[in-house]
């Protein structure tokens, strides 16, 4: 047995839980000690948490980022979504497949280097991007190819743009790590005020703070932690932080865990004090390396310093939280496939009801929020315990995290007051389109979202004036794109991006997101057939209509707004109509 | 299942029935049909396939009526234009990718829905595996429907030889590593046989051992 082996089958006899819900963590070691997961390591870790051999090998064709075969010693994955792609990423990735000799996907004849395409890394601000191994490089496209494969690690600049900073207001401030700085800063503030409180008020106070989902949904984050929380301390309750940011063009979350984890944190705690929950999770995406390396150490500190663990200040609290890596999907930020993906699965869309605040994470009731939402939970308690406990308590949820990048002058994060209009963050904050040229579209909300019509570009970005125009939200994702760029090309990437991410539970996800591709390709070639429209239309409708999930729910949605907008390129005329 | 009793309105009648019934329960005992493809009596339903949906009065997306219970009061729609486009759509993508040859229920919803076969391009997936000598798995039939999962995993047979693979559309019902059955943990139960609706798993015995191409040496 050689000494990778021994690793491994040390790592899986130190695991503290001996079953299924280990799985994911086993699967990634394996996949760091051998570039892959053998067979053999399969019927270890079977053996070891007591799980199925074929339900292992499942699990492993379900994540991009395990495989079953002998790759090589570095995976360069280049990020192929909307923004990426228009600044010349497919080019970089087809010249770097000619420098190696080897189509995309398969390892170089010395087996040191494989090329990916993949999904949005959330480093849109900084595009093209790439992920070389475990190392982020940002703009890749002033680089050599050959120096691509050797390049030092070029971090993303994480900061916080915009006016009066509410969220973001520590970030950037010093060092993110450092427990003393943050709490010199007043922080845990919001976290020692709640633990004075009553359960039900901190709920109530979220509630009337009008804090609503930052992931995507919008939901009203109080009513979330009401209807988990309950009386009976007997029952286990989780807390999951949902940080497996990828939707195209969103970024935001990648900023907050580099520069303000510990404002997460605390939230977690708030929410946990608030509905008795004794153990969270936070799901880092896969490709969020760095994010997850600095949250593993920042929990460190806090346990340390006692404020994570048993009975925290003596108040008979105890929480402590897990961080757990994604393995590359994005279906598992849908979530129930999130809690499956935390139960050691294939990221698989529960059928909804019940609901994770009833049953959830192995069933219980659970507490699941975005990233930012947590960051908003603890800026609302320490606003209430600067300004006490009033009953005309003033809330502070009024500003939102917006990702904006593409073809804009500053691309980056901003932290803007709800209301404020598209068109002046893209062309004020955002320095409208470098080199004078001229704006095209809009993307709002990722690739989920739509295309925004111009005449709406003064819209005010809000929840109550985007539903009322039929635009959403998001997750506050805005890509722009100049006179330059090609629609078709943009709308192909999203449908491509469904494509690859759909889980394949339901029929008209898994089948729409290809057909969808497939019509929208052989447009693109020009071999337009007469009712492709209708096609369109028809698909769309069904997945948004008959999916389980927001994946399928939304997967049309940016092709039925570029549709709509310009009928005019999915007919391509004088091509080849039939 | 509570005795008691609910009145819901389906397709415009007003049915009484007991409390916890599901949608697709309700309908069937006031005799209206709701079609159906994953459904099976004996297993979990895992509603994937969406072909039950139905509208439901005050619902943003569509119901899947095989696990969605039944509320007092509420008003359901069973054969609407919206739940027929569905359905209809659904189908005819399906069968752009799937031998229906021997999907006779299949093949009847699309008929009654005036479903278009033809529709999107014919791209067949899955292949014919042929390696063991009680069945044939024929993949280019398969509907993902996972029922040979269920029965050879929890639902009933704990034999754990099969398992979805890949994801999205290159979804698949794999086997560990690929092996072939004899190789796997299969022990011919003959389970998912049993339950496969489509004609993608058949026993040799009904005479189709012969004739057949590998597509693998």
């Amino acid at each position: 047995m050689n000494t990778l082996h021994e690793d491994l089958k040390k790592y899986l006899s130190g695991l503290r839980e001996k079953k299924r819900s280990s799985l994911l963590p086993a699967l990634l070691k394996a996949q760091e000690l051998f570039g892959y997961v053998p067979e053999e390591t399969v019927d270890e870790i079977s053996r070891v948490l007591r799980v199925p051999p074929v339900d292992i090998y499942g699990v492993i064709e379900f994540y991009s980022l395990l495989y079953s075969e002998p790759t090589a010693q570095t995976i360069i994955r280049i990020c192929t979504s909307p923004v990426c792609a228009s600044k010349g990423s497919e080019k970089i990735k087809k010249a770097l497949c000619e420098y190696l000799g080897v189509p995309e996907g398969t390892p170089s004849p010395d087996k040191r280097f494989m090329v990916e395409s993949v999904q949005c890394l959330g480093m849109c601000d900084h595009a093209p991007s790439a992920l070389v191994g475990e190392k982020t490089l940002t703009k890749i496209g002033s680089m050599k190819i050959p120096d691509l494969l050797t390049a030092a690690e070029s971090k993303p600049e994480n900061k916080v743009s915009g006016k009066n900073p509410v969220l973001s207001k520590r970030c950037c401030t010093g060092d993110p790590e450092n427990i003393d700085e943050y709490l010199d800063s007043g922080g845990f503030g919001g976290l020692k005020f709640a633990m004075t409180m009553d359960e039900e008020r901190i709920l109530e106070v979220i509630k009337t703070s009008g804090l609503r989902g930052r992931g995507g949904a919008g939901f009203p984050a109080g009513i979330k932690g009401e209807s988990t929380a309950g009386k009976r301390e007997d029952i286990i309750r989780y807390v999951v932080c949902n940080a497996d940011e990828s939707e195209p063009g969103s970024f935001k979350d990648r900023v907050l865990l580099s520069t303000d984890p510990f404002t997460i944190l605390e939230g977690m705690l708030i929410a946990a004090f608030a509905i008795k929950a004794r153990k969270g999770y936070i799901y880092i995406r896969g490709e969020y390396f760095e994010q997850r390396r600095i949250f593993v150490s920042i929990i460190e500190s806090a346990r340390k310093r006692g404020y994570l663990g048993e009975n925290i200040f003596g108040t008979g609290f105890s929480f402590d939280v897990e961080v757990r890596s994604g393995a590359g999907a994005y279906i598992c930020g849908e979530e129930t496939a999130l809690f499956e993906s935390i139960e050691g699965k294939r990221g698989i869309p529960r059928n909804k009801p019940p609901f994770p605040v009833t049953k959830g994470l192995f069933n219980q009731p659970t507490e699941i929020n975005n990233v930012e939402t947590f960051g908003y939970m603890t800026r609302i308690m320490e606003n209430l315990a600067k300004n006490g406990d009033a009953k005309e308590y003033k809330p502070v949820s009024g500003t939102k995290l917006f990702c904006l990048s593409g073809d804009v002058v500053r691309p980056g994060v901003y932290e803007m007051p709800f209301g404020t209009k598209l068109k002046d963050l893209v062309f004020d904050y955002g320095g409208g389109i470098p080199g004078g040229r001229k704006p095209k579209a809009i993307v709002l909300g990722g690739a989920s979202g739509m295309f925004v019509p111009e005449a709406m570009w003064d819209i005010p970005l809000d929840h109550e004036h985007l539903e009322q125009a039929g635009l959403v939200m998001g997750s506050g994702v805005i890509m722009v794109f100049d006179e330059r760029r090609d629609i078709l090309k943009i709308v192909l990437e999203i449908a491509e991006f469904f494509k690859h991410e759909s889980c394949g539970k339901c029929y008209p996800c898994q089948l729409g997101t290809a057909r969808q591709l497939e019509i929208l390709k052989r447009i693109d070639e020009g071999a337009v057939e007469p009712d492709d429209c209708g096609k369109l239309e028809d698909i769309a409708y069904t997945m948004t209509n008959g999916s389980i999930c927001g994946l399928g729910q939304t997967a049309g949605s940016a092709v039925m707004s570029a549709l709509q907008l310009w009928p005019e390129i999915f007919k391509k005329e004088g091509v080849s109509v039939l | 299942m509570s005795t008691e009793k609910i009145t819901i309105t389906v397709d415009g009648k007003k049915i009484t029935v007991p409390s916890g019934v599901t949608i697709l329960q309700a309908a069937e005992s006031a005799g209206i049909t709701i079609p159906t493809i994953c459904f099976h009596e004996q297993l979990t339903p895992p509603g994937l396939c969406r072909q039950c949906v139905v509208e439901v009065e005050g619902a943003r997306r569509l119901q899947p009526s095989c696990i969605s219970s039944v509320r007092e009061g509420m008003v359901v729609k069973t054969d609407s234009e919206k739940v027929r486009r569905v359905r209809r759509t659904n189908l005819e993508m399906l069968s752009a990718v799937t031998d229906l040859s021997e999907s006779p229920e299949i093949v009847r919803q699309m008929k009654q829905l005036d479903a278009d076969e033809e529709r999107f391009a014919a791209s067949p997936r899955g292949s014919l595996k042929d390696d063991n000598p009680f069945y044939i798995r024929d993949y280019t039939k398969c509907i993902l429907c996972m029922r040979c999962v269920q029965v050879c995993s929890s639902d009933i047979q704990f034999s754990y030889a099969l398992a979805a693979g890949g994801r999205g559309f290159d979804s698949r019902i794999a086997t560990f590593y690929n092996k072939d059955l004899p190789d796997t943990t299969c022990v011919f139960c003959g389970n998912c046989i049993q339950v496969c609706p489509t004609g993608a798993l058949k026993a040799k015995t009904e005479g189709n051992s012969t004739g057949v191409q590998h597509d693998e040496a």
